[in-house]
């Protein structure tokens, strides 16, 4: 089978997507978490900001990023011919 | 792709599938709630609490039987990956039920209470996992479109060698983690009902195995379903209850911010009231006392029973007070029999320094006596989310959730729909571990000890392992210091807390009981479905008709269920480590193979398979040098803190294994020749959802 140059694209667009996606969760979970003590001193409607992040804000990250790769994806599968046909 | 028996859950085209599911559901969760107000109202009417228990047992696992049954099939498709059209929506449902344990819906919001933001790593871990499912596993495993995770690797990788790393590492992290779910299964069908232990274990599982027997993965599928909207109902009633009693408000996840700056207070007195002081001193000095007098064995021993002694004499002579006299003849009877009896004792007693120590600040980052033990609390508490990500998203059990969608769309889907479903429990963990604690720091500490509440009474009685309190400083009221929780009752008490009425403590027990029976299933199946399709199908008896694929299936499913409920009836202990360890073996074994193997075409046969031994190695090796369990099963007697590497727990020893892991596959694969074009060739079919004039067949689309 040969990859056409379009097909190239797609992977190298579904790589860049899951590149920048992959940072933010890096940045949710391990950078606030390095620094948890430091940004805990800011009160975040209540909370202390880094108890926050990991009982619920990271959470919500993660929730988003899924949905918009999910969503992102299945745009990109259209535009580049790679959809699977209609389902039953 | 029909040939399955049963008429619910089939036939008709995908969209007419999905809205007829939408109303089975619908019509179910009705029927679920309708059944809870009536039983309310029967209790109202004097029906007995131990009745409660078994109508909440039956009835649940009747209904588990029942789409059991309805669901029963031979077909291999339908068998093993639920015939492929499971919409993205249940299938999301069904791996929340997969993958929320009895230690997720019972534990976790106590580990909270007992540990405050440490335990948050597992909020994060068991959640933020999903991202790497989502971007790195799930669509490609789904186009590849096989039945299990050996398969892929076995395909991809060539030859049977990774394939059978593969079947050994899926069985030997979910053995672990199936023996820790029939466990708590056990559990809690004796907490609701009152049967002795090892009957409850082996009622639960015929509710587990009359599910994955009949049906194998159709089964299992459709059931999950069901036991996470009960599992989901029992977690958020008394939650959102005790919000409304403290706050006002019934959305405690909003709004606990402002319960946890009241701790927050709370905690500031505690640590510095004078009465506390003094109940830590008592357990500071019963703790010194008893590690001199271990000190001092043997003839510490032989002092302590001569001066017990004397004391009786010396009361007798001086005529004192007949009750002293009694007092201090039991303090003779009671003295340990022997010196090893003594050593045992006195040990449990030193063991009371930990409960000298000031109660920890909820919300404080990494606590530590100084900046270096701050560091090494920071380091294990990322260690630790690293290793349950990456284990998350190498669990066979969750993973081979996916292959069961319609089509890769749907599995993307799919995984935002598992993580949405789970993050609802998750995040309402924190909230209910704070409401709890605001709960037992502002109206049980204070109390006078004649006027404690119901549920302190009823629960102290039951297990003094999941509360005990005992007046140390003899002044009647109740301090903190005074009172040991175990974490398990922070769930299991909440509705008594929250006054409700005893139906919602048999609906959260009904909801533990789903969560442990689900995740059960699921790990069933992973294992024989890894001896049963990996290892005889492909390996034994390629040309075995699917009938008696199925059939040999069905037989292992109940060979290891039976196994693993037998080492459940043991009460093994380190059950907990076993779970945790489960995740970190699963990422250093699955992780780096599968991710190389879908975005690096040139990792190859010899690369994985030293990757994956050499991660699954060292992981395992720094486990046995630095667990007291397995240093005792190992025999391993160097001092622990010669091998442990930077600080890191043996929890974490993920951490090592799966960059190792990475290294090695990496390496050696560049050091041997390129896969051939065939491989290549599949690799790029992953890739693609949809590839023109590629030769390879993907199942079911």
């Amino acid at each position: 089978m040969q990859l056409s140059e379009k097909h190239r694209e797609y992977w190298s667009k579904n790589l860049s997507i899951t590149g920048i996606l992959l940072l933010v969760w890096f940045v949710a979970t391990f950078v606030v978490g390095y620094f948890a003590r430091e940004i805990n001193g800011v009160n975040f409607f209540g909370w202390p900001l880094a108890f926050y992040m990991c009982a619920q804000g990271s959470l919500i990250i993660y929730v988003v990023i899924i949905w918009f790769y999910a969503r992102y994806m299945n745009t990109l599968d259209e535009k580049y011919g790679v959809a699977e046909g209609e389902e039953q | 792709m029909s040939g399955g028996t049963g008429g619910m859950f089939s036939g008709g085209s995908q969209k007419a599938f999905t809205s007829n599911l939408k109303k089975i559901y619908t019509w179910y969760t009705g029927g679920f709630l309708v059944f809870v107000v009536a039983l309310t109202i029967l209790e109202q009417m004097g029906l007995p609490r131990n009745w409660i228990g078994y109508v909440f047992l039956l009835a649940t696992v009747g209904l588990y039987a029942g789409i059991g049954i309805m669901s029963r099939t031979s077909d291999a498709a339908e068998y093993y990956v639920a015939g492929r059209r499971v919409p993205a929506l249940f299938n999301g449902m069904a791996t929340g039920a997969d993958w929320m344990s009895a230690a997720s819906f019972i534990g976790m919001a106590g580990t909270l209470y007992l540990t405050g933001f440490g335990g948050l790593a597992f909020i994060i871990g068991w959640t933020g996992g999903y991202c790497l499912v989502a971007l790195l596993l799930a669509p490609y495993l789904r186009k590849f479109g096989q039945f299990t995770i050996p398969d892929f690797l076995g395909a991809r990788y060539g030859g049977n060698i990774p394939r059978t790393i593969g079947i050994i590492a899926a069985i030997l992290c979910s053995f672990t983690y199936v023996v820790a779910q029939i466990y708590g299964v056990g559990l809690i069908t004796t907490r609701l009902t009152g049967v002795p232990f090892e009957i409850g274990i082996f009622l639960g599982l015929g509710g587990i195995l009359v599910c994955s027997f009949l049906g194998g993965m159709r089964a299992v599928t459709w059931t999950q379903v069901a036991q996470y909207i009960i599992l989901i109902v029992a977690y958020m009633i008394p939650v959102v209850w005790l919000s409304v009693k403290y706050t006002g408000v019934p959305v405690p996840q909003a709004i606990y911010g402002s319960v946890l700056q009241k701790v927050t207070e709370r905690e500031e007195v505690l640590l510095k009231d004078p009465k506390e002081l003094e109940v830590r001193g008592i357990y500071k000095a019963r703790a010194d006392e008893a590690s001199a007098k271990l000190k001092g064995l043997p003839g510490s021993f032989d002092a302590g029973k001569q001066q017990l002694a004397a004391n009786v004499d010396k009361l007798k002579a001086d005529n004192a007070p007949a009750d002293q006299i009694a007092a201090a003849e039991k303090a003779v009877s009671a003295y340990p029999k022997d010196a090893a009896a003594a050593k045992a004792q006195w040990t449990k007693d030193a063991g009371a320094a930990a409960r000298a120590a000031p109660p920890l600040r909820h919300a404080q980052a990494f606590p530590g006596k100084d900046e270096a033990a701050q560091d090494v609390s920071r380091r294990n508490f990322l260690a630790l989310v690293f290793c349950l990500m990456v284990g998350t998203a190498a669990l066979p059990h969750i993973l081979m959730r996916y292959y069961t969608t319609p089509s890769v769309k749907e599995a993307r889907q799919s995984v935002f729909w598992s993580l949405f479903f789970i993050f609802l429990l998750y995040f309402t963990a924190p909230a209910l571990a704070v409401l709890a604690k605001y709960d037992v720091y502002s109206f049980l500490v204070g109390t006078d000890f004649s006027k404690l509440p119901q549920w302190v009474a009823s629960w102290t009685k039951v297990d003094p392992s999941l509360l005990s309190i005992v007046d140390v400083n003899k002044d009647g009221i109740v301090q903190l210091a005074e009172i040991a929780i175990g974490g398990d009752i922070v769930v299991l008490a909440t509705p008594e807390i929250a006054g409700l009425p005893y139906v919602i403590s048999g609906l959260v027990a009904a909801g533990g009981l789903a969560a442990a029976l689900s995740t059960a299933d699921g790990l069933l199946l992973t294992i024989a479905n890894a001896l049963s399709h990996d290892f005889y199908y492909k390996m034994l008896d390629p040309n075995a008709s699917t009938a008696r694929r199925v059939t040999i299936s069905k037989i292992l499913l109940l060979v290891v269920a039976l196994a693993a409920a037998s080492v459940a009836a043991q009460k093994p202990a380190d059950i907990l480590f076993l779970v945790s360890a489960a995740f970190s073996l699963a990422a250093a074994g699955f992780f780096p193979a599968l991710v190389l193997g879908i975005f690096w075409k040139r990792a190859n046969k010899w690369g994985a398979t030293l990757g994956m031994m050499a991660g699954l190695g060292v992981t395992f090796y720094y486990m046995a040098v630095t667990q007291p369990w397995l240093r005792s099963v190992f025999g391993v007697t160097s001092p622990i803190a010669d091998n442990i590497w930077w600080g890191i727990q043996p929890i974490s020893a993920g951490l090592w294994g799966v960059p190792l892991g990475f290294i090695v596959i990496i390496v050696v694969s560049l050091l041997t020749p390129a896969p051939d074009k065939e491989t290549q060739d599949l690799v790029e079919h992953v890739r693609y959802p949809n590839l023109v004039g590629d030769t390879m067949k993907t199942l079911g689309t």
